[in-house]
């Protein structure tokens, strides 16, 4: 089990199922958390790779500076949740399609 | 060298034309346009009729034609020919033209139609021109037809009166019924000859190569009865009686002197193509035309009637002399009778215009102003007209020292010589005496009832006078043109016509039909025969006036208990032989009963069934082929384009739904799409 | 031994990331992500990366999923207790979603990785700090940039119109 692909099949799960997440929640912070799932997929990727090219630590940095990205856009897409709740009461994907008027 | 016969062919032509448009508009309704251009044309004529004298050339002979149709197997050639027969014929026709152009300034004063009539007038000139120049059956049928045409327009020049418009229908279709044969006869000729000219016809005939015989004969006779037609033959007379409805120049002008010949001058330019069966009908024909038509006018009221009658009687002769071969004779008395018959009717529309305009004055519009039984008594109130016409008569009747004696004696010469050789045909020269003898008679009768006697309607007898010069200087001409001397110059023998300028110039071809008598035997036979004939015809004619004196002069024979006595006869005589009531039984009416039929045929059952069944027939398959394009092809093919647009676009405008999910959706699909499309 | 372990990591992991996304209640769902995240730092731990996984826990679970829950609580209406927000298209979620693991597994089979093992470390951190200021100085920068960036904008955007 210590192998490149099985790290690799789960980290394909996890995107799969947070691009399930993004298409298909209605709540802003569900498709928040399905957006978390993704990057944390990706992450999984950077640091398996590292290990297995010869702890390569390239891989490390780049699963720190997404880690810091997510943290960085998690906060603002909630401080825009906030703001649209704040405005129209309801955080329904569909009910903020104001452009498709 | 053609100038001048082209320029007296189309001047008056011209003249129809300027009338016919421009007539009413030009001053006095343009009648100066029509008598200046017959004048000139008959100045033009006249000086090619000296011309002819000074050159005094028998085979004189010019022509020149040009090609009008050339299909390269079909060619057609129209050209004038000038000879001397062209040249007199001109002058006659150009002629009494003149005279009639002038006479109807006074005669057709304040009429409704003035300019149109001098129009038709100039058109009928042209035509009969025309046939004179012609030198190929083509253009001479073409110049027949537009003669008819003018006939036509001018007999019924008032056709307001019934009877006038009827004449003019009858005269065109009687002439029609004639050129049926015309062109058959033309057709045969062509079919066989290959060519319509006159001299390529002679010669083909000549060789006897091409048409001969019985072909021939028939081709003769189809084009003779152009003449029977024109020139009023039995069994086609019937029309010119009719014709005298027609204003009384016309009557003059057309059929006296000029329309009506056309038929003999017919005749006698195509006398080489009869054979020796074709000229004995032709000479049986004018014969008993001539008999036929002197019998009724022995018995007719009406002067003009008379006068018709006359004309077709003496046409009889003509005809007769063509028959018989003496071709030349028959030309001669067409001139010789153009003159005295013109003058005749010139002078009896001088006394009818009289008439008319007394009864005028006592506002009678009831009494026939054309009846000599309300005349009588008019020679001293007429003297110039009454002299003029005693000129003419003495002329018809065939007195010597006049006109009329040298022509008719020349032809009834021919028929004797005709008879003394063929014994069986003595029928031939006895309605010949028999006419002339009938001829001096009528005549003279019209004469004494005219102008001689009591007047018979004495309210009017006050009023009758003298008409003016403008018609009396025609009735002088002519009048003086009746006697003898004119034709005989330069020899001048008040009984022969030989070795005057016309006999010289004039002189007979002989028949191109192989085996024909020539010409000169003819003319030997005729010579042979002529004083006895000379005898005969001064014995008959002095008969003739002897009887009319007797019974109209001086009332010795009355006229009413011979009627009587001769019930029958009278009767007869007086209606014409009920020609016209025969036709009509027998030839019109089940003739107008086929048609009728026929149309009944065409219009319930054809036009009903047929034609109207092709249109129901029509609108059911179009109200198919409709509905199939417009429910078929527009609603389901049309539309259906349509449609289907909509519903793709109704579902492709699902697709924008704004929210940000789908589109993921989408772009994830779309990436697994290419994905897929990669990998293979 | 570890291979049970990693087994029972991977399934948790997975297993929860399968609640984060059916379920439909949103607390239960940040509840499942925290499990996830849990369980993807272990299988950091797996990979050598300590230090890695330490930043994971102390910045996902501690920071973002802090803030998660926050702005969960802070968008419902408390009253009405039943937050039920049906999902859609979820057939069609489903399938694609499907499909994309298929086929990144074919691709991920099938592919040749240039594998070579390397030594396992004795600890990373030293390692990251060297490069973070010596290769990585400029992203390094950057990021600090993007973090002020991030602040400015959050603060900015939460302060409504006051």
């Amino acid at each position: 089990m210590n192998n490149l692909e099985s790290y690799l099949f789960i980290s394909s799960m996890l995107f799969c199922l947070g691009v399930f997440g993004v298409i298909t929640r209605r709540n802003a912070i569900a498709v928040l958390m399905g957006v978390e799932l993704i990057l944390n997929a990706a992450n999984i990727n950077f640091v398996a790779f590292a290990k297995f090219n010869g702890m390569n630590m390239d891989g490390h940095i780049f699963g720190l500076l997404v880690i810091v990205l997510a943290a960085a856009e998690a906060a603002v897409a909630l401080a825009i949740i906030i703001n649209i709740y704040n405005n129209m009461n309801t955080i329904n994907v569909d009910d903020v399609a104001e452009l498709n008027q | 060298m053609f100038t001048l016969p082209l320029l007296i062919l189309f001047l008056p032509l011209a003249s129809f034309i300027i009338l016919i448009f421009f007539g009413r508009k030009l001053p006095r309704q343009g009648d100066w346009v029509a008598v200046g251009s017959i004048v000139t044309t008959f100045f033009f004529a006249l000086y090619l009729f000296i011309q002819m004298i000074l050159v005094y050339e028998p085979d004189f002979s010019h022509g020149a034609s040009f090609s009008w149709i050339d299909l390269g197997a079909f060619k057609i050639e129209l050209g004038i020919l000038v000879d001397n027969l062209t040249i007199i014929m001109l002058l006659i026709v150009t002629l009494v033209s003149s005279c009639t152009h002038i006479f109807s300034l006074e005669y057709m004063k304040g009429d409704i139609r003035y300019s149109r009539y001098y129009a038709y007038l100039g058109l009928f000139t042209f035509s009969m021109n025309g046939i004179v120049l012609a030198d190929n059956l083509i253009s001479m049928y073409m110049s027949w037809e537009l003669v008819g045409v003018s006939s036509y327009l001018l007999i019924g020049h008032w056709f307001e009166k019934d009877s006038a418009a009827d004449a003019s229908k009858k005269a065109f279709l009687t002439n029609r019924v004639g050129d049926i044969g015309f062109f058959i006869g033309i057709m045969l000729l062509y079919s066989a000859i290959g060519s319509f000219a006159f001299t390529p016809i002679f010669d083909s005939i000549a060789t006897g190569k091409t048409i001969a015989g019985t072909a021939l004969t028939f081709a003769g006779l189809g084009i003779f009865m152009g003449a029977i037609g024109k020139s009023s033959q039995f069994p086609l007379h019937i029309w010119l009686p009719d014709a005298m409805e027609g204003p009384t120049p016309v009557s003059a002008l057309m059929h006296a002197a000029t329309m009506v010949a056309a038929g003999v001058y017919m005749s006698v330019r195509l006398f080489p193509i009869f054979t020796p069966d074709a000229l004995l009908v032709i000479a049986y024909i004018g014969a008993i035309t001539a008999i036929l038509a002197a019998l009724i006018a022995v018995t007719q009221n009406d002067i003009k009637k008379v006068l018709a009658y006359s004309t077709v009687s003496q046409l009889g002769f003509m005809i007769l002399a063509v028959g018989t071969g003496v071709y030349t004779a028959a030309f001669f008395h067409l001139l010789t009778h153009a003159i005295f018959k013109a003058n005749l009717f010139y002078c009896s529309g001088s006394v009818i215009h009289s008439m008319h305009h007394a009864l005028h004055e006592i506002h009678d519009d009831d009494t026939d102003p054309q009846d000599m039984r309300n005349m009588g008594g008019f020679k001293d109130k007429m003297p110039v007209t009454y002299l003029s016409m005693l000129v003419s008569t003495l002329a018809i009747a065939g007195v010597p020292f006049f006109s009329g004696f040298l022509s008719k004696d020349a032809i009834l010469a021919g028929a004797l010589a005709y008879a003394q050789h063929h014994p069986e045909h003595f029928l031939l020269p006895f309605f010949g005496f028999g006419a002339a003898t009938l001829t001096a008679f009528y005549m003279f009768r019209l004469i004494f009832m005219t102008f001689h006697g009591s007047p018979k309607m004495n309210n009017i007898f006050k009023d009758i006078h003298e008409s003016p010069k403008v018609m009396t200087g025609p009735i002088i001409l002519l009048g003086c043109l009746s006697f003898f001397i004119f034709y005989t110059i330069p020899n001048y023998n008040p009984i022969s016509a030989e070795h005057g300028w016309f006999t010289d110039l004039v002189q007979a071809q002989t028949s191109s039909v192989p085996g024909s008598m020539t010409a000169n035997e003819i003319a030997e036979h005729s010579h042979h025969a002529h004083y006895l004939a000379m005898g005969i015809s001064i014995f008959v004619a002095f008969m003739g006036i002897l009887f009319a004196f007797m019974m109209y002069f001086k009332n010795i024979i009355s006229a009413k208990n011979l009627s009587s006595r001769f019930g029958f006869l009278y009767d007869w005589s007086l209606n014409k032989f009920y020609f016209d009531e025969n036709y009509n039984r027998f030839m019109y009416q089940p003739f107008l009963k086929l048609s009728n039929t026929i149309s009944w045929l065409d219009w319930e059952f054809y036009d009903k069934y047929f034609i109207n069944g092709f249109g129901y027939l029509t609108k059911f398959i179009s109200n198919i082929s409709g509905k199939f394009d417009y429910d078929g092809i527009d609603q389901g093919f049309v539309d259906g384009f349509g449609r289907v647009v909509n519903i793709f676009g109704d579902g492709l405008k699902k697709i924008q739904t704004g929210r940000l999910q789908n589109y993921i959706l989408y772009v994830v699909a779309g990436i697994l799409i290419i994905i897929i499309i990669q990998a293979f | 031994m570890s291979e049970l372990v990693f087994l029972f990591i991977s399934a948790l992991t997975l297993i929860s990331a399968v609640f984060v996304v059916v379920n439909n209640q949103l607390i239960y769902s940040a509840i499942a992500l925290l499990f996830t995240l849990f369980g993807v730092a272990g299988l950091y731990v797996f990979l050598w990366a300590d230090f890695i996984a330490g930043i994971q826990i102390l910045v996902y679970v501690g920071g973002i999923l802090v803030l998660v829950v926050f702005g969960i609580m802070l968008t419902n209406k408390i009253r009405t207790v039943r937050i039920s927000h049906k999902s859609m298209q979820q057939g069609v979620g489903a399938v694609i979603s499907l499909w994309l693991f298929v086929f990144l597994t074919i691709a991920l089979s099938k592919a040749p990785w240039a594998i070579s093992e390397g030594i396992e470390p004795v600890g990373t951190v030293r390692e990251i700090g060297i490069l973070l200021l010596t290769k990585y100085l400029l992203p390094f920068e950057a990021i600090s940039l993007l973090l002020l960036g991030a602040l400015i904008g959050a603060a900015v955007l939460s302060r409504g119109d006051a």
